[in-house]
């Protein structure tokens, strides 16, 4: 620890800092590795991890599917006013198609399930750690990771790609009934043009992109809940982190995701 | 009475040697950036001995119990504790070494979003003891607390002695041979505090259970010295001359009344993170030490 009878320099300081994030990087490279190997090895709590997919996944249910409809909807309002200009209305199913599939779909859905969940999880494992019932668990002879982390991890890799078929599914419903109502679109013209736009590496992209995103939000969010320090503050202050860097760090993963099955799928 | 749901592989002939230690410390040292908490502490806790931590707050009685079940690691110094070295053992070593261990939290530590049974039952779900064993142990753990009426309430339903019962039920319930009681009387009436000295007496006596007890009341370590549970009348009974066993031949009487002779207890005080004292309750009680006679003081 830094001797506090000196003023540190702003060297020190800034020195301190780094080595405090290179060490919570080394802690949360840990406990993803630890969340990862007890998948494969007993005893697997299966009970908590049901729980955990009915909290994430059918709780999200509702605010994925909202947010979808409305997505859906005004990608055809500003896309449609474009496509007017040419005469080429008939392409509105396909521009929501691709957007919704490739990109909004998991991105939207896992920023709000990051904001429900991620919270929600780093607030209840925050509050386990406060009140010593983390420690209680290890003083049983249970591992927190395999019995807190783990069934959290999986259920959220599990539910979040389903969560963005519902979301990509209403939304493209929500497009259509927008594309209907302004630009008086049939049915089958939408929906015939909005399916065959999608190629296989598009649907790649929406299905691969939601598993690393569960995998994000929910390892940042045990990792804030479990490095809790300092009572009801601390684990306020980690609900906040857990949901902003979660939320940063998809948009980025998201980035270089889309880059590399770009890449992968291009003809 | 509670069953042990296997047998404790920590504790076969090997590793308990009569006349060993069960539990050593030797020169334990441990700090925070305040400072050393715990300078150099040795002693050593034998089978069936019932260890008291006398100390004032912030003396470093929840850290011994901490390090003691490998929640914490030292700085500096080696913890012996059923032949095993702590601070080289993985957590996943410790994780199955605590299972022959009770720990009971100062604060309770109850599981908040599980109710009474299900904390009590956590142990034996991680076992995978079947459903109804677990449910028959459990009701058998909550009755020796007297608790058998708050099965599905949950903790926040409770008062605060009521919740250190589900806390010693908790750590009992697998019939531990070694529990670390912290602080279990702090803040409680002296009513709920004797009821809870009663549950360690029945813990010792019935179940045979080795145990260090942290408080600040130097009464716990009279209680636990001076009484005995009684199995035949199934209540507590006066134990005079600190249970020292077969020291005084007077005692041999109770033994022709088919009694046995409470284990000895002894007391540790803590100051400075040093062990300021150690000896009987009755050494205690009849020393001239100005510290010590602070404690008693506090007694009245
Ligand atoms: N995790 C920690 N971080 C920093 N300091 C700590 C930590 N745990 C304990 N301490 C310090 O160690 C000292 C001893 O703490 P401990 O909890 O063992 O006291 P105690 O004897 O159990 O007191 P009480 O009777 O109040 O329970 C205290 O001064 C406390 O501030
Ligand atoms: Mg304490």
């Amino acid at each position: 620890m830094p001797d506090t009878s000196e003023t540190p320099s702003v060297l020190s300081f800034l020195g301190d800092v780094a080595k405090g994030q290179v060490l919570a990087l080394q802690d949360y490279s840990l406990l993803v590795v630890q969340s990862v190997a007890n998948v494969f090895t007993p005893p697997r709590y299966w009970t908590d991890t049901l729980e955990q997919m009915d909290l994430i996944g059918v709780g999200s249910l509702g605010i994925v599917a909202i947010a979808g409809f409305f997505i859906g909807g005004v990608l055809v309002l500003q896309t449609s006013s474009q496509f007017e200009r040419f005469g080429e209305t008939a392409l509105t199913g396909e521009a929501v198609a691709l957007a919704l599939v490739r990109e909004l779909g998991p991105t939207i859905t896992a920023l709000l399930v990051a904001g429900r969940n991620a919270s929600g999880i780093a607030s209840e494992l925050g509050s386990m750690v406060v009140t010593e019932q983390v420690d209680a668990m290890r003083a049983l002879g249970t591992d927190p990771v395999r019995k807190l982390v783990t069934p959290r991890v999986v259920a959220m890799v599990m539910m979040l790609p389903l969560l963005v078929a519902v979301a990509d599914f209403v939304g493209l419903g929500g497009g259509f009934l927008v594309a209907y109502l302004t630009l008086r679109l049939g049915a089958v013209q939408f929906w015939t043009t909005a399916i065959r736009a999608l190629a296989f590496g598009d649907l790649v992209q929406g299905f691969v992109k939601p598993l690393f995103f569960g995998f994000v939000i929910s390892t940042i969010g045990c990792f804030q809940g479990l490095r809790v320090k300092g009572g009801t503050q601390g684990v306020g202050r980690a609900t906040t982190s857990a949901v902003v860097i979660s939320s940063v760090v998809v948009i980025l993963v998201d980035f270089f995701l889309s880059k590399l099955l770009l890449y992968m799928f291009q003809k | 009475m509670l069953r042990p749901s296997r047998p404790a592989p920590l504790l076969d002939a090997n590793t308990i040697v009569p006349g060993e230690p069960l539990i050593e410390f030797r020169d334990v040292s441990i700090g925070f950036d305040e400072g050393d908490v715990l300078r150099g502490l040795s002693f050593d806790v034998s089978p069936g001995e019932t260890k008291v931590f006398l100390g004032e707050s912030g003396s470093g009685k929840t850290l011994i119990m901490k390090l003691a079940a490998g929640l914490l690691q030292a700085d500096a110094g080696h913890i012996w504790v059923m032949g095993h070295n702590i601070g080289e053992m993985s957590e996943n070593e410790l994780l199955d070494f605590r299972r022959h261990l009770g720990f009971v939290f100062q604060e309770g530590a109850l599981f908040d979003s599980m109710t009474v049974a299900e904390n009590v039952a956590f142990r034996l779900r991680e076992e995978n003891v079947p459903d109804a064993e677990v449910d028959e142990r459990v009701r058998e753990a909550l009755k020796f607390v007297e608790l058998e009426a708050a099965l599905d309430k949950y903790p926040a339903e409770l008062s605060g002695g009521m919740r250190r019962r589900v806390s010693i039920a908790r750590a009992l319930v697998d019939r531990p041979p070694l529990v670390f009681y912290d602080s279990p009387t702090a803040g409680l009436d002296p009513v709920t505090s004797q009821t809870i000295i009663t549950l360690i007496l029945r813990g010792r006596d019935l179940q045979g259970v080795t145990s260090l007890l942290a408080t600040h009341r130097v009464q716990d370590a009279f209680g636990l010295a001076h009484f005995r549970y009684d199995k035949e009348s199934n209540r507590v009974v006066s134990d005079d001359g600190n249970g020292a066993r077969g020291v005084e031949p007077g005692h041999d009487q109770r033994q022709v009344q088919g009694a046995a002779v409470a284990p000895p207890t002894n007391v540790l005080v803590l100051r400075e993170g040093k062990v300021y004292f150690e000896g009987t309750a009755e050494s205690v009680l009849h020393s001239s030490d100005e510290y010590l006679k602070k404690f008693l003081a506090s007694a009245e």
